[in-house]
């Protein structure tokens, strides 16, 4: 933590400046003086416009900083300012554009390395008092590196006119670490109680520093240990809230897309390997949309796709999953082996297909505007918008197909042939038309995870091969033909494999997940939330 | 699990057997006892345990209470499927459950009473006695002419008749026959009896039946079963005449 | 095998199967050696020099199909992971010759392959030693896929697991294998796989004479690996297998120990499959963590298939039928192939179930049918 030279100057005459009234002559003949010939008065010059406090030196000094600070003829100084196209000239004291420059009459004002470490050192003083407030966050969090004395000062004085409450807690924070390296004894007791509270890495590195530095008052020690151990359970429940949340977006993710698999499965007992497909295929029915809005359609309304994706896509995977059920798994009931071979083949031409027609590098899919970004709920990690948007949805998705089941007739014959596929049968119950609307149901769900995939992965032809034998696993560990066992399988596979990744690494904790899979079904071999009975004991 | 010294005499003993599914009580503190050599009638409405009881005795399901015995030491509950088959108890199940893709003499050969480990599998021999054997056991269930078509092509009671033999060559000590003579025709049901009769000379038999002409035809003690626990006990005529019994088949 | 009218079985070591066997065994060993090194070179019979490996790949394709026929087709167990011990063998005969490259390969290390050099691994794991050893490890390609068939196996079946569940979990061992290969830490290569091959056995890979050699040597491992399976398939324990395949539990009523039977025939399948691996990999140049991919696995079952299933003949008309169409698709028109591999398993399971095979075989009331129908509540 070298404070540099030139800073600690600049801010040191700014000080004293502040503390005398500026005068705006003071202002004018120190630019004036940039015009110098010489390094050593162009950098006293600066270092004293810093020290000035005066808002309008900072376009200078980065005009200074870019090549385009000019001296003019007539001795003005001046400021080339690109705007679009066109370039124009402005009076550095006054602001004013100038209407008419001979560009040959402006002799360039230049700079060297040491020239420059003065102006980045007056700047980074200055933008505290920027008018813009993003410059004055980036400087109030920008302080952080160098806490000093003449830094505390700076930064009180900073705090006094400060308006913004976000930049106020900013440089508040700056303040108690310049303070800690700087102040009295109760002022750094203060500093260290009050730093405790953040969950900032910076800031523990800088009590780190304290705690170690030779100082032996035990006192303060104490309050150090206190605050780093305060700091560290704060940065672990950030790191498990931050796994946790991520967890569950997994597990949002997996549920979407194990979800049509075990309804596929529970109901009919099909194995369907060109599930994953039926996913892959929803990605892609959101890219076209996206691109049918973007070559049709006015661009005020294209964040629009994305809503009207998500039924075409269930639409879409839904009926590619009937026909599919028409033409082929029909034909292979009760034989569970057979149906997973043959629809492993319909995987691999549906895969080849979209290959064909699309090629095989990932498409670009772009978030609508109202699910980019995230915001920070308690400090140290994003919850970004679009994962939020996917776990409720997933979770709508699991409601409305849980009504589905229980509260409409087509749900009762579902569960019907479930349970005893020949006893409905007989009770008037159509099986096979049951059969067909199921699987266009599971897969147009799995459409509709792959409209919710597109906004947080790559959109490929392999984006099936990806998830599917995940979705099996979540299908097997939970249990199959109950929703339940899905949503339970699916979130702690999704937690669990997150909670694993920091530990383990991201194949490691796969692994390990599903070796205790395999482990688990010696245990349980008919998952979690088993279906009990003879009926269900009568299956493989 | 055995026991150290016989808890009983009889061959097999059931005391106090309950299995429930799920709250339903299939079995209700079923107490039965079998001797040697004795052919025995199992009878009762549906519903009333009869499956379950043999699922009990053959391992596939675990009593929640109770003992199950046979020949005293041998404690059934603790033991699985294979190892209670190995002490010389056979089933036949309601279904016929002959192997259908085997030939009726591969389906005879594979009960024949021969060590079941697998490396003795691997290098068995068909020599001329074991060959003699199942020759005379087809004999027996009237299967001859059949022996070398494909099991799943017989007719329903000839499956029947196989799977009996498959018992048969086993040399197992006690069977068990579910609804033995279930989908028959009457001339299969008469050979059969002829069948079960001459096989209860040399071994214990309990049948579980529905058909009364069939109980009558056999003869022997008849136990009765109602709601998981035993009804009435004795003669044929003994228990058709039983106030009890009469109320549960025929209703007040 | 067809019963005679007494029920005895027809000999399954009968003469005109000997005929056949030996023919077969003959033109394999013996015509495609000749026609490679005899021949005049730019005579038509000759066989190019490129074929020969090829052709010893397709037998150890034949061998890998045979073996999952052996499971599949007599026993049931549909594993969709066998292409793991295949990759097992090949990853521990890579091993050896990854080490017999000594001081030869780019880093000159005489001790450490190039890839650990790369990885700054200052010595040998613990797992490579004894792999300089060509007895070592031929041993270890019989015994790391048979111990590990053996665990899985004992796990699985134990718990009597069967059925569409077993397949699934047998696709994520592979899959977890694939995994662990591809860790550039785990000390076998990591992505790039195991390469660069200079010799065997003290003879150069590349020479044409040891091409034939390997290429012979797969003709005999095939060859005593078919009739290894027909023992089985013919003994008393084939016919408990089928009954297995077919009614489980009934098997286990009689008083078989199902589990091991099944663990019997398992732990055999994955050793020839390992065995197979391994005579893969001198053919073929590397192996790769790719052989651990579970879409490799599943293929292997449509060779099984689309030959015939429960044949063993058919096993190996069907990987050679199928890999031939593979090299000349992906060669001619590249894009068609996955479409007519993906049209193969829907057909040959819709419309051809008993295969190549099956279709040539005249169907008889006698002999058991390839793919048996299930009986309602039964597993397949």
């Amino acid at each position: 933590m070298i404070v540099r030279l030139p800073r600690l100057a600049g801010l040191i005459l700014l000080l004293l400046a502040t503390s005398v009234s500026a005068k705006a002559d003071d202002f004018a003949a120190l630019v004036g003086n940039l015009t110098g010939d010489s390094f050593v008065e162009k950098e006293a010059a600066v270092i004293a416009l810093g020290a000035l406090g005066d808002p309008r030196a900072i376009p200078i000094f980065e005009a200074l900083s870019d090549g385009r600070l000019f001296r003019s003829a007539d001795g003005h100084v001046v400021i080339s300012v690109t705007d679009g196209g066109t370039t124009r000239a402005r009076d550095a004291v006054t602001g004013d554009d100038i209407a008419s420059v001979d560009p040959d009459s402006l002799g360039r004002i230049i700079v060297n390395n040491r020239l420059r470490r003065a102006i980045e050192g007056a700047l980074g003083a200055l933008t505290l008092f920027s008018t813009d407030p993003v410059s004055r966050l980036a400087a109030a969090q920008d302080a952080l590196r160098h806490p000093s004395a003449p830094e505390a000062a700076l930064l009180e004085k900073a705090i006094a006119v400060e308006k913004d409450p976000e930049i106020h807690a900013a440089m508040q924070q700056s303040l108690a670490a310049a303070r800690l390296m700087s102040g009295s004894k109760e002022e750094r007791l203060a500093a260290v109680r009050a730093l405790g509270m953040t969950t900032n890495p910076q800031i523990r590195n800088l009590l780190d520093e304290f705690r170690a530095s030779a100082d032996t008052d035990p006192e303060l020690q104490k309050a150090a240990d206190a605050a780093l151990a305060s700091i560290g359970d704060r940065l672990r429940l950030v790191g498990i809230a931050a796994n946790l949340f991520q967890g569950i977006s997994l597990g949002s993710v997996l549920l979407l897309a194990a979800i049509g698999l075990a309804i596929t499965f529970g109901v009919m007992g099909v194995i369907n390997m060109a599930h994953g497909e039926m996913i892959m295929l929803g990605a892609y029915t959101a890219y076209v949309c996206q691109q049918l809005f973007r070559a049709y359609l006015p661009a005020e309304w294209i964040d629009a796709y994305l809503p009207v994706a998500v039924p075409v896509a269930f639409l879409f995977a839904g009926a590619v999953g009937v026909a599919l059920e028409r033409s082929v798994i029909r034909f292979l009931y009760g034989r569970p082996l057979e149906t997973l071979l043959a629809t492993w083949g319909v995987s691999l031409i549906l895969q080849q297909a979209v290959r064909s027609i699309f090629g095989s590098p990932n498409k670009e899919v772009s978030n609508p505007r109202w699910m980019t970004g995230g915001f920070d709920p308690i400090g140290g990690f994003t919850i970004t918008w679009n994962r939020l948007y996917i776990i409720v949805f997933c979770f709508i998705v699991l409601s409305v197909l849980a009504l589905i089941l229980n509260r409409t007739s087509f749900g009762l014959h579902m569960r019907a042939v479930t349970q005893n596929r020949p006893m409905a049968s007989v009770m008037g119950i159509r099986t096979a038309r049951v059969d067909a609307l199921t699987f266009g149901l599971g897969s147009g769900i799995a459409g509709m995870a792959g409209v919710a995939l597109s906004q947080v992965g790559n959109v490929s032809p392999n984006l099936g091969t990806i998830y599917i034998v995940d979705s099996f696993l979540v299908v097997v560990f939970g249990g199959v033909g109950n929703l339940m066992g899905t949503l339970v399988g699916a979130l702690s596979l999704g937690i669990v494999n997150k909670l694993l990744e920091p530990v383990a690494g991201a194949i490691l904790g796969k692994i390990v997940v599903l070796a205790a899979i395999i482990v688990f079904i010696q245990r349980r071999p008919r998952g979690l939330f088993a279906l009990k009975g003879r009926t269900a004991e009568a299956e493989a | 699990m055995k026991t150290a010294t016989p808890m009983t005499d009889a061959l097999l003993y059931l005391n106090g057997v309950t299995v429930s599914f799920d709250g339903f009580k299939a079995l209700n503190d079923l107490s039965l006892v079998v001797d040697e050599g004795e052919l025995r009638t199992i009878i009762g409405p549906n519903g009333a345990g009869k499956t379950t009881m043999m699922d009990v005795v053959t391992g596939k399901t675990r009593p929640d209470a109770g003992e199950v015995f046979f020949r005293g030491t041998a404690d059934l509950s603790h033991l699985d499927e294979t190892e209670i088959a190995n002490l010389g108890i056979g089933r036949k199940f309601q279904r016929p459950t002959v192997f259908e893709n085997l030939t009726v003499f591969d389906n005879l050969e594979l009960s024949l009473a021969d060590s079941r480990g697998t490396w003795r599998t691997l290098f068995a021999q068909l020599t001329s006695d074991r060959h003699d054997r199942i020759a005379a056991t087809l004999a027996r269930i009237g299967l001859t002419e059949q022996s070398g078509l494909l099991a799943g092509l017989l007719s329903h009671g000839q499956k029947q008749w196989l799977e009996i033999g498959m018992l048969l060559i086993h040399d197992r000590t006690l069977l068990l026959l579910d609804e033995p003579v279930a989908g028959m025709t009457d001339r299969e049901t008469e050979a059969t009896t002829e069948l079960i009769l001459d096989l209860a000379n040399d071994r214990t038999i309990v049948v579980v039946e529905h058909d009364m002409a069939f109980v009558r035809s056999l003869g022997a003690r008849v136990t009765v079963l109602h709601e998981g626990a035993v009804l009435a006990e004795g003669s044929i005529d003994h228990v058709q005449n039983h106030p009890r019994v009469i109320e549960v088949y025929l209703g007040r | 095998m067809p019963a005679l009218s007494d029920g005895r079985h027809k000999s399954a070591w009968s003469p005109s199967f000997w005929a056949r066997f030996v023919t077969c065994g003959m033109v394999l060993a013996l015509a495609v050696p000749a026609l490679n090194a005899w021949a005049p070179p730019g005579s038509p019979v000759a066989l190019p020099d490129y074929l020969v490996p090829l052709l010893g790949k397709y037998l150890c394709y034949a061998l890998l199909a045979l073996s999952l026929d052996l499971i599949w087709g007599y026993a049931g167990i549909l594993s969709l992971g066998h292409g793991a011990f295949f990759a097992l063998g090949g990853y521990c005969m890579g091993m050896y010759l990854m080490r017999q490259i000594g001081t030869r390969g780019v880093y000159g290390n005489p001790m450490l392959p190039d890839f650990m050099v790369f990885l700054n691994w200052k010595e040998l794991p613990w797992f490579w030693w004894g792999f300089d050893h060509f007895a070592y490890a031929v041993a270890m390609v019989v015994l790391v896929p048979g111990l590990l068939a053996l665990v899985f196996g004992w796990l699985a079946f134990r718990s009597r697991v069967t059925g569409v569940y077993l397949s699934i979990i047998t696709q994520a061992m592979t899959y977890a294998l694939m995994l662990a290969f591809f860790r550039n830490d785990m000390g076998f290569g990591g992505n790039n796989g195991m390469t660069d091959y200079k010799d065997i056995l003290g003879w150069d890979v590349h020479q044409p004479l040891t091409r034939l050699g390997v290429y012979i040597t797969s003709v005999f491992a095939l060859g005593l690996g078919f009739l290894l399976c027909r023992y089985v398939t013919a003994s008393k324990l084939g016919r408990v297998l089928l009954a297995v395949r077919d009614t489980e539990s009934r098997v286990r009523f009689l008083g078989y120990s199902v589990t091991n039977a099944k663990l019997f025939v398992f732990t055999l399948s994955a050793v020839l499959a390992g065995i197979a691996g391994a005579l893969y990999v001198p053919q073929v140049g590397i192996i790769n963590p790719s052989e651990f991919s579970p879409g490799n696995s599943i293929e292997i079952a449509i060779w099984v298939s689309v030959g015939g299933r429960g044949t063993l003949v058919g096993a190996i008309v069907g990987a050679t039928v199928v890999n031939s169409a593979k090299t000349w698709l992906t060669g001619a028109a590249p894009e068609t192939w996955l479409f007519v591999l993906g049209a193969l398993f829907v057909l040959s399971t819709l419309v051809f179930p008993r295969g190549v095979v099956g279709l040539l075989r005249r169907p008889s009331g006698v002999r058991p049918r390839a793919a048996a129908p299930v009986p309602a509540g039964e597993q397949a």
